[in-house]
């Protein structure tokens, strides 16, 4: 079995006397996407904020590629390969889509404080924009201004920006938050098409999506890792059917 | 959208006639235009901030007034200074300023970086004001103008007013060009970047508060360039040069001309200054021209509730009409 790409152990977030996230220990590897589930305020989100640097952990360790990142700042967090998608679009509403993606590839390249080279001038970061936008199906969306684009649109666009930032792990949360069946149809492809090379921590509520994807499953209740394992692991368990599916007949009809 | 034939090529128009202008006039308008040009300077390197980085500084004339004073106090009395070296060292006091204070303010965001700012220009202004520094609150005299000779050849005599015209034109030019330049590179469009969403700007890898501090510095660096300007053409600094109110009257050339232009600021100063010499006329306005600050205030209230985009948003809504119709469908 391969080495995992990161590995948590023990992670705890504390809020005062809540615990939002509380021994958690997981593992991610390429060309799986490992989807957390669980109800509201089971710590999902703050989970992923621990993850990309967002916040930083009480306790417990980060490891990723063989370095302990916990406590590392969001921006050098993605500067090692970690991108991350956000739970509420979180674009340049200003911008067109192709500025969007071409300001996320820009802060991968070197150069870039050059303050002299006009922005449009460097080919390989234009380059990256293009495949970003290409992969996430917006190539004919480029020269929109992003806050024009359907809601739909700008979910596609916040996967695209991760993309141009070329991570090797996937941090998305609740990517199909507020689509509708076509557009999560849509975005279901996208992620499948990107699993092969990339590590992908999926957070989602829509089980069809979930099964759909998932090579490995966690529930989370209450900070806590409930149950994790392959989907039918997963499914079969009563704690699960118990604390968070609410009975069989749901599993089974 | 495309620019027409006259937009295009009207900044070149502008910047002819203002170099013709000497040929003209001679003292007071030409004086009151170096006033101006300088003025434009320090809006343009604020604008840098406001517009462009999303940084509001309610204490710009720190950076304005220590240029000042750095060209005051390295002065020799009664010697001429050469700006070769004076003007490169001012500049550089006010760079070094801003990188120290900008690492202590960039901690802070919103209102508390607009209190911060202006904390730090008013303990500079005590300094000036409470010490016999800089002469305390009478300020120190700029006997003569700084020297500009290549070996024995003058390249240019600053006792001449036009001459000190032209290089302040020169100067606010090549801020202009200078600013444009940077805020179309990579760096500028990051910075513009963290204006719109800074949370998503870090979470892409961005450094921001290395981003931020740069700006802060360059922004530091160019009011520095028009404060220095300013000593030379007074002759004398005095605690006034970095006042609050002074900081304020930069902030509302920004904002009447337009924030995220840079020719806005070029255009608010023209505006402020000329609203002020018209309103504190006497002859035009008699008992109110000592009261030219309230009509001013009005002024800018008017301006911000009902052209927000300045002067500069005023003319594009012109110009864009036609094209904006073509792309709504």
């Amino acid at each position: 079995m391969s080495e995992p790409i990161l590995r948590t152990k023990a992670l705890t977030k504390r809020f005062g006397g809540l615990v939002a996230v509380s021994d958690v220990s997981l593992d991610l590897f390429v060309g799986e996407v490992h989807v957390v589930i669980g109800p509201n305020g089971a710590g999902k989100s703050t989970l992923t904020n621990l993850l990309s640097g967002d916040l930083p952990p009480t306790s417990g360790e980060v490891i990723f590629e063989g370095r302990d990142i916990a406590g590392c700042t969001s921006d050098h967090i993605s500067r090692l390969g970690i991108g991350r998608s956000y739970q509420k679009t979180n674009i340049f509403l200003p911008f067109t889509v192709f500025e969007n993606c071409r300001l996320a590839a820009q802060s991968r390249t070197p150069h870039a404080l050059s303050v002299f080279q006009q922005a449009g001038g460097y080919a390989e970061i234009n380059r990256l924009a293009e495949e970003a936008m290409a992969a996430a199906g917006l190539t004919h969306r480029a020269g929109r201004i992003a806050a024009t684009l359907s809601h739909g649109e700008q979910r596609q666009l916040e996967i695209a920006m991760c993309l141009a930032t070329q991570p090797r792990l996937l941090l998305l949360d609740e990517p199909l938050a507020g689509m509708g069946p076509h557009e999560s149809q849509r975005m279901v492809e996208l992620i499948k098409g990107l699993t092969a090379d990339h590590a992908i921590m999926l957070i989602e509520h829509d089980m069809d999506a979930v099964f759909a994807l998932a090579h490995r499953l966690t529930v989370m209740v209450n900070g806590e890792v409930l149950e994790s394992g392959t989907p039918e692991a997963v499914r079969s368990s009563p704690a699960v059917q118990l604390a968070y599916l609410g009975g069989e007949e749901l599993l089974y009809d | 959208m495309k620019d027409s034939r006259l937009t295009q090529y009207l900044p070149y128009l502008v910047v002819g006639l203002l170099a013709l202008f000497p040929l003209v006039e001679s003292t007071f308008y030409m004086q009151l235009l170096t006033k101006v040009l300088i003025l434009a300077i320090f809006a343009m390197s604020l604008d840098l901030l406001v517009g462009y980085t999303g940084l509001v500084s309610f204490g710009h004339a720190a950076y304005f007034g220590l240029a000042g004073y750095a060209l005051a106090l390295m002065a020799p009395k009664y010697e001429t200074v050469s700006l070769w070296w004076s003007l490169p060292a001012s500049i550089g006091v006010c760079a070094l300023f801003a990188l120290i204070t900008g690492t202590l303010v960039l901690r802070t965001r919103g209102i508390y970086f607009i209190m911060v700012t202006l904390a730090f220009a008013q303990m500079l202004f005590f300094i000036f004001h409470d010490t016999k520094l800089g002469g305390g609150s009478d300020g120190i005299y700029i006997y003569a103008k700084p020297l500009m000779k290549l070996g024995e050849i003058e390249v240019a005599n600053l006792e001449k007013l036009e001459h000190f015209y032209w290089l302040v034109l020169i100067l606010t030019g090549a801020t202009y060009l200078l600013l444009h330049r940077i805020l179309g590179s990579t760096f500028g469009r990051a910075l513009l970047g963290i204006k719109v969403n800074e949370h998503r700007m870090r979470a892409l890898g961005f450094p921001v508060f290395k981003y931020q501090l740069a700006s802060f510095t360059l922004s530091g660096a160019l009011a520095g360039l028009a404060g220095y300007m300013a000593a030379v053409q007074y002759g004398f600094v005095n605690p006034e040069i970095l006042s609050w109110h002074q900081s304020g009257a930069v902030l509302m050339m920004v904002i009447l001309g337009g924030m995220g232009t840079l020719y806005g600021s070029v255009i608010g100063a023209f505006a402020f200054v000329l609203l002020q010499e018209v309103l504190s006329n006497q002859a035009w306005f008699g008992i109110a021209a000592k009261h030219w600050q309230l009509a001013m205030g009005i002024f800018i209230m008017l301006v911000a509730l009902y052209m927000p985009q300045g002067l500069a948003g005023l003319a594009q809504k012109f110009r864009r009409k036609p094209a904006e119709e073509a792309a709504d469908e």
